[in-house]
């Protein structure tokens, strides 16, 4: 063999796993820049008032976002409602009763439906629900970041549950328990913590929208105390101030966007710990 | 107690027989397909009461088909088709009004894997054939559960730790926890499906002992591979070839003296 030959192949293959490396570092960056970014600008106006007060009038030192975190939590809630239930049981169809032809139709539309734009999910609940029914409300919010949940929602649970070994279906039907309960009371539970995790990121994926609130919650610069009224919630609150002029509404604003990429952060980080500690069937 | 009432009235939907029937299956002319593939062909046989029948013969033979065709498991394939006749004590277990899930009440099942439910302790493993199926009486719950742990000769190995997860005991104490959850729910038949196939020498020493144990109260038909297995504990066997059952009768003619040829060079060891 030529040692030239050889040399010279030792050198491509070191270019080639150096660029691997150069794009993988170029895919953490981003994080580590956001977050030293938002630190820097946000941590130093994150103080206990940020969580408890209201926020005050532009030219008024102080106030906080503390309608804006309810009112995100509560959109975070009234979505669950919807995308949870209808996720896993949609989930639970595609895994245990769905016939081949019916599954790829839900799984090409659930598909279709994670890939939509959330601004469309925005303007069809505002055309829909919004102008005809409701107005600007709680109710419309939920229901739009809801229905972005359910097709995250029911593609892990249907994973999740696909991965529940056979042995254990078989070892229940062969006790005579009704399929349902079998379902329920042995697949589900088995694989329950895969699907915990699915909601999770969902959650954290609905968390940060911004675009279909702007069709639905609109905002609200005090509490709300009907789920049927403009509702704050952090993404709206952070466009809002990142639009001013003000330079305390400014600094809040970057501070709201540190509080929520915390959040998401930490739903993620739940995530890793939960599928850390995995029961040990499933990753035996 | 309502739920106990019926569920008992459930599992005897076809009475019981006063005096011991001597046939606890009657199969006849039977048929199975998985889509085109016919696996069973023409297989008639009668299975005794409270004795132990070994089903042997070399693998893709259709002995486990037969095996699942027995408590309806084989439905769980949705192109499974099947032809012919099969009586459990009498009664058709593929008439009309007859409920899969009933048969399967009433004839339960050891598979080759052990499976305990890994979500559940060892208590919750026995019970949960009773309570998934509507009792809910504590006291009836735990006496089930002692006398089937007792049965499957399991108790006094756990009895310290009912409440520790299934999943911490023992391949050979697993199998027998499966075997304690088949009979808590009082069948009258127990099918085992190479139930000793995957434990070492020891473990399966204790389960076959159990088994000889437990055909004085139960039907028991097992499919096996090892046929000083089939020799030890079985009365009756049925070796089956290509879908076919080649023979069938005393487990000591099976083996000292097989009519046919291909029965003497499974037996043997000449092939398979």
């Amino acid at each position: 063999m030529n040692p030239w030959y050889n040399r010279w192949r030792k050198i491509k293959s070191s270019c080639v796993s150096g660029l691997c490396l150069i794009c993988a570092l170029v895919v953490i960056a981003p994080l580590a820049l956001v977050l030293f970014h938002l630190l820097q600008k946000g941590a130093s106006s994150l103080d206990w008032s940020f969580f408890t007060q209201l926020p005050k009038p532009s030219g008024d030192p102080g106030g906080g976002m503390a309608n804006a975190i309810v009112g995100s939590a509560t959109l975070l809630g009234l979505a669950g409602l919807i995308g949870i239930p209808i996720g896993v049981l949609g989930g639970i169809y595609l895994s245990e009763f769905g016939s081949p032809r019916m599954n790829w139709a839900i799984r090409f539309a659930a598909d279709i439906l994670s890939g939509t734009p959330s601004i469309v999910w925005g303007i069809v609940v505002y055309a829909l629900v919004v102008l005809p029914i409701t107005g600007y409300s709680a109710y419309a919010a939920g229901l739009a970041l809801g229905f972005m949940m359910i097709p995250l929602v029911i593609r892990t649970t249907e994973e999740m549950l696909v991965l529940v070994p056979n042995i254990y279906r078989e070892a229940a039907f062969a006790l005579g328990i009704p399929h349902w309960r079998i379902v329920l009371s042995i697949v589900l539970k088995t694989a329950g913590r895969g699907i915990v995790t699915g909601i999770l990121l969902a959650a954290a994926r609905v968390a940060g929208e911004t675009a279909p609130l702007l069709f639905t919650a609109l905002g609200n610069n005090s509490w709300s105390h009907r789920l049927s009224e403009p509702i704050a919630a952090l993404p709206l609150q952070i466009f809002t101030y990142s639009n001013s002029p003000y330079d305390d509404w400014l600094r809040q604003a970057w501070a709201g966007a540190l509080v929520l990429i915390l959040f998401v952060l930490a739903l993620n980080i739940a995530v890793r710990v939960m599928t850390r500690s995995r029961t040990p069937h499933l990753t035996r | 107690m309502a739920q106990e009432a019926q569920l008992n009235t459930l599992k005897n939907a076809p009475p019981a027989p006063a005096v011991a029937a001597a046939v606890t299956f009657d199969v006849r002319q039977l048929n199975v397909w998985f889509g085109a593939n016919h696996v069973l062909h023409n297989v008639s046989l009668a299975i005794p009461t409270k004795a132990v029948t070994a089903v042997i013969g070399p693998s893709g033979c259709g002995k486990s088909t037969f095996l699942r065709s027995l408590n309806r498991m084989h439905e769980l394939v949705p192109t499974a088709r099947v032809e012919g006749r099969i009586t459990l004590f009498g009664r058709d277990l593929y008439g009309r009004d007859v409920d899969a899930s009933l048969v399967r009440r009433r004839v339960g099942m050891v598979f080759q894997k052990s499976n305990p439910f890994p979500t559940m302790s060892v208590a919750e493993n026995v019970t949960v054939g009773l309570r998934l199926n509507g009792m809910r009486n504590k006291g009836l719950l735990a006496e089930r559960m002692e006398r089937s742990l007792q049965m499957a000769a399991l108790w006094d190995e756990v009895k310290d730790r009912l409440d520790a997860n299934a999943l911490s005991l023992s391949g050979g104490q697993q199998q027998r926890l499966c075997i304690a959850r088949a009979l808590a729910i009082e069948p009258e038949v127990l099918l085992m499906d190479e139930p000793a196939s995957a434990l070492d020498p020891l473990a399966t020493a204790k389960i076959e002992e159990l088994i000889l144990q437990l055909k004085n109260d139960y039907t028991i038909v097992i499919v096996t591979h090892n046929m000083q297995q089939a020799a030890r504990i079985s009365s009756e066997t049925a070796f089956f070839y290509l879908g076919e059952l080649i023979e069938h009768g005393q487990t000591n003619r099976i083996f000292t003296n097989p009519r046919q040829k291909q029965t003497e060079d499974y037996v043997t060891g000449r092939f398979g």
